[in-house]
């Protein structure tokens, strides 16, 4: 939690002497507070100080990192209880459990199935992060034999999950470089697992099924010097998972308390997939950094996917796309033109269905700052003369050969002024997208 | 040590609405649904307590739904050529605890059926069965009016809820549940001021808010699911914060929303996965009543439910 230039005030000399360039150390502490000027500045502060202020000034939240290079996934550093306050920043991981007690064929192949998990959405790429062997066998050959084959077939981060911290630094002398996550199944073990961490340089999560007992275990591993720590929630309860998720969250925020501030993560504790889907999502929407699903089939994973890039999306910032003219297919002179919002899932879904009607189609997206039809028209963002704007201006009438335009359905409302402003004959479309492919094959 | 853990404390609750009229209340169905009741965020035990589950009902409509996926009208068979039979499928094969039926024959766009002929339907469904009835309108404003005000006579005492209420359109609907008995559903276009304007609108007229459930506008998975999200989580803030015009319960209509999308319509096991998991969402926002389409996912969405509220 930030401070207040006033709290670093009252932790400065109080003495005005200037050496640090400014008039007073009040004027120095709110040049602190706004990030303006660096302690080392003030010769006369005191240790004590030094380590409150150095506290307060890292996240609440410990940002923790899996893996190396463009997939590793990065979990907390987060800053709010709600979307709505500001914005979600890490979006969740989403892993899959692969236990060492199947063959090793069957390993390659759900590994190679976990591979071929990835989905193109509103111009993006989403795909999961991670595979997570675990020690189910209690062999350290089988489980090292496991290891190795997720090494060796996939590009997702590793974690690795056993009782026994022996068997876990046998896999990672094959894979210390990926910068697997350790987790510690047994809190016992705790001291000897933390060393492990701490000499490979990987990060550690702690499992716990007491939340009370938490801020103790943190401790323990953090003196044992690993500062990359992840807290896994194994509680029996859906209820008391989704809690415990909040509570971390909500003490670490409100009460800056260092030992609760790490990300959360959490094993799916349904086996029936619909029932797992359904938790995996709450997971997702509530504060669970790094979430292990058991299924690996494309249409449980795929929601699971769509679910976090929601509700990661800024709240301010609508995801949107660049207000211009958008050809699909082989469009001539002749090609309908149809206008549309730039809210990215307003115009993906009508491009989606405009492609499925295999009519060449110009899409004309108006700046509604992002918003989708109806709530821009609402907004006052989509209206004759903004639409009448972009039709003069973008260029469209060089492209085709006539002069009319499709508007959606729901603002058919604003036909008449558009046609009266922009000089196009004005054509109504259908409401929704879906009725494009039918009203496109009949436009003439 | 123990920890000092930071709790949220509410002073607020949402308010308690009951679906469906016994023959004690001088109806004729067979159990009293109680919705809403919440004082903390939802599953949230340690901070308050959720006495009510949440809820979820099948859909059906009127007449036959030609414009649904064929997955999905698959699933129900011949049964949805008789919407007697349709219901009776939902309630005795599906277990819906609720049917949320939809008079939409009387729209022009579907064949524009008398107010009359949708009215016997009513009634003859209230005769073959008994589990609680939530009434939409057709979606057309004028025909609504007349048909609304049919349908709520037409129930009277069987404690439906009745919808949908518009800042727009609101009085003749608001009347017709004061008259009969009926709760409101009062819906907002993703918008919170909306939302506490409507249900000010409608209370004003002498509804009880305890009669009242908010639409806080359905938006399917992967279309704009999060604004509806936080919308809600804002509105239910301040429904614990003591807001009394903003302590409705809300009603998602899920099955609608998720069936329109390209992934339900392309793929009906994926449209399933796709509703459950747009539900789960909706779930964690505060969502009390759930209308759903497939009976597969609205039977799992239940069973989770019965899940997270085990203590």
């Amino acid at each position: 939690m930030a401070l207040s230039g006033l709290d670093i005030y009252k932790l400065l000399p109080k003495t005005n002497c200037k050496e640090c360039g400014y008039a007073t150390c009040l004027a120095f502490a709110m040049a602190l507070a706004q990030k303006k000027a660096s302690l080392d500045k003030c010769p006369h502060v005191t240790l004590k100080a030094k380590e409150a202020l150095e506290s307060a000034s890292q996240p609440p939240i410990k940002l923790v990192t899996i893996g190396v290079g463009e997939k590793k996934l990065e979990m907390g550093n987060e800053t709010v209880m709600y979307r709505h306050e500001q914005k979600f920043y890490h979006p969740t991981g989403i892993g899959f459990l692969i236990e060492d007690t199947l063959d090793l064929d069957k390993i390659q192949e759900v590994i190679s199935k976990i591979n071929s998990l990835s989905f193109e959405r509103v111009g993006l790429t989403i795909r999961p992060d991670l595979v997570c062997i675990k020690n189910s066998s209690g062999d350290k050959d089988k489980f090292v034999k496991a290891a190795e084959a997720a090494v060796s077939k996939t590009g997702l981060n590793i974690a690795l999950y056993s009782d026994d911290a022996a068997k876990i630094l046998e896999a990672l002398k094959i894979c210390k470089d990926r910068k697997p996550l350790m987790i510690c199944g047994d809190i016992s073990k705790l001291d000897e697992f933390g060393k492990i961490a701490k000499e490979n340089s990987v990060a550690i999560a702690v499992t716990f099924s007491n939340i009370e007992e938490l801020a103790q275990l943190t401790d323990r591993v953090k003196k044992s010097g690993v500062e990359e720590i992840v807290l896994n929630i194994k509680t029996d309860s859906l209820w008391k998972r989704i809690q415990d998720a909040t509570s971390i969250r909500r003490t670490a925020l409100k009460k800056n308390l260092r030992p609760l501030g790490y990300p959360v993560m959490a094993f799916t504790n349904t086996s029936e997939a619909d029932l797992e889907l359904a938790e995996a999502v709450s997971y997702v929407a509530k504060y669970v950094s790094l979430v292990i699903v058991k299924s690996i089939e494309k249409d449980f994973v795929f929601p699971i996917l769509v679910a976090r890039q929601d509700i990661y999306t800024d709240p301010q910032k609508p995801v949107q796309v660049e207000p211009k003219i958008y050809e699909i297919g082989k469009v001539t002179k002749d090609s309908p033109v149809l206008v549309t919002t730039n809210f990215s899932i307003t115009y993906f879904t009508v491009a989606g269905e405009v492609e499925a009607s295999k009519v060449p189609t110009y899409i004309v997206c108006c700046d509604a700052e992002g918003m989708s039809v109806l709530t821009a028209w609402a907004a006052e963002k989509f209206t004759a003369e903004k639409i009448a704007e972009s039709i003069k201006t973008n260029g469209i009438a060089d492209k085709v050969s006539h002069k009319k335009i499709v508007i959606p359905g729901y603002v058919a409302v604003l036909s008449g002024k558009l046609e009266e402003l922009s000089g196009w004959t004005v054509e109504v479309g259908p409401r929704e997208a879906s009725g494009l492919p039918a009203y496109l094959k009949g436009w003439k | 040590m123990p920890i000092d853990l930071a709790r949220e404390k509410y002073s607020g609750s949402v308010y308690t609405v009951e679906l469906g009229g016994t023959s004690a209340a001088g109806g004729t169905r067979d159990s009293v649904i109680k919705i809403g009741g919440e004082t903390t965020l939802p599953f949230l035990f340690e901070e308050g307590s959720m006495p009510n589950s949440p809820v979820v009902g099948l859909e059906i409509f009127d007449c036959e739904p030609t414009d649904w996926p064929d997955g999905l009208k698959n699933e129900i068979g011949d049964a949805l050529k008789d919407p007697i039979k349709w219901a009776k499928k939902c309630v005795g094969d599906f277990g819906s605890k609720f049917l949320c039926v939809r008079l939409i024959s009387a729209h022009p766009d579907w064949g524009g059926r008398s107010a009359n002929d949708a009215i016997a339907f009513l009634k003859s469904l209230l005769q073959e069965v008994k589990v609680p009835l939530v009434i939409i309108g057709c979606g057309d404003a004028q025909v609504d009016n007349e048909l609304l005000a049919k349908a709520s006579q037409a129930t009277k005492n069987e404690k439906c809820i009745l919808g949908i209420a518009s800042q727009n359109n609101y009085k003749t609907l608001t009347a017709s549940c004061l008259a009969d008995g009926h709760s409101i559903i009062a819906t907002s276009p993703v918008d919170v001021n909306i939302a506490k304007q409507v249900n000010i609108l409608i209370s004003d007229m002498g509804l009880d808010p305890k009669r009242i459930v908010m639409d806080p506008t359905t938006a399917s998975l992967g279309y704009g699911m999060e604004y509806v999200y936080s919308i809600m989580e804002r509105a239910r803030l301040s429904a614990l914060a003591g807001d009394k015009m903003l302590s409705m319960p809300f009603i998602l209509f899920i099955g609608q929303e998720v069936w329109r999308v390209k992934e339900a319509k392309d793929s009906t096991p994926l449209g399933i996965k796709w509703e459950i998991a747009t539900a789960a969402a909706m779930l964690q926002s505060g969502a009390d009543i759930l209308v759903m389409r497939h009976p597969v996912a609205a039977q799992a969405t239940s069973k989770y439910i019965d899940g997270i509220m085990k203590r």
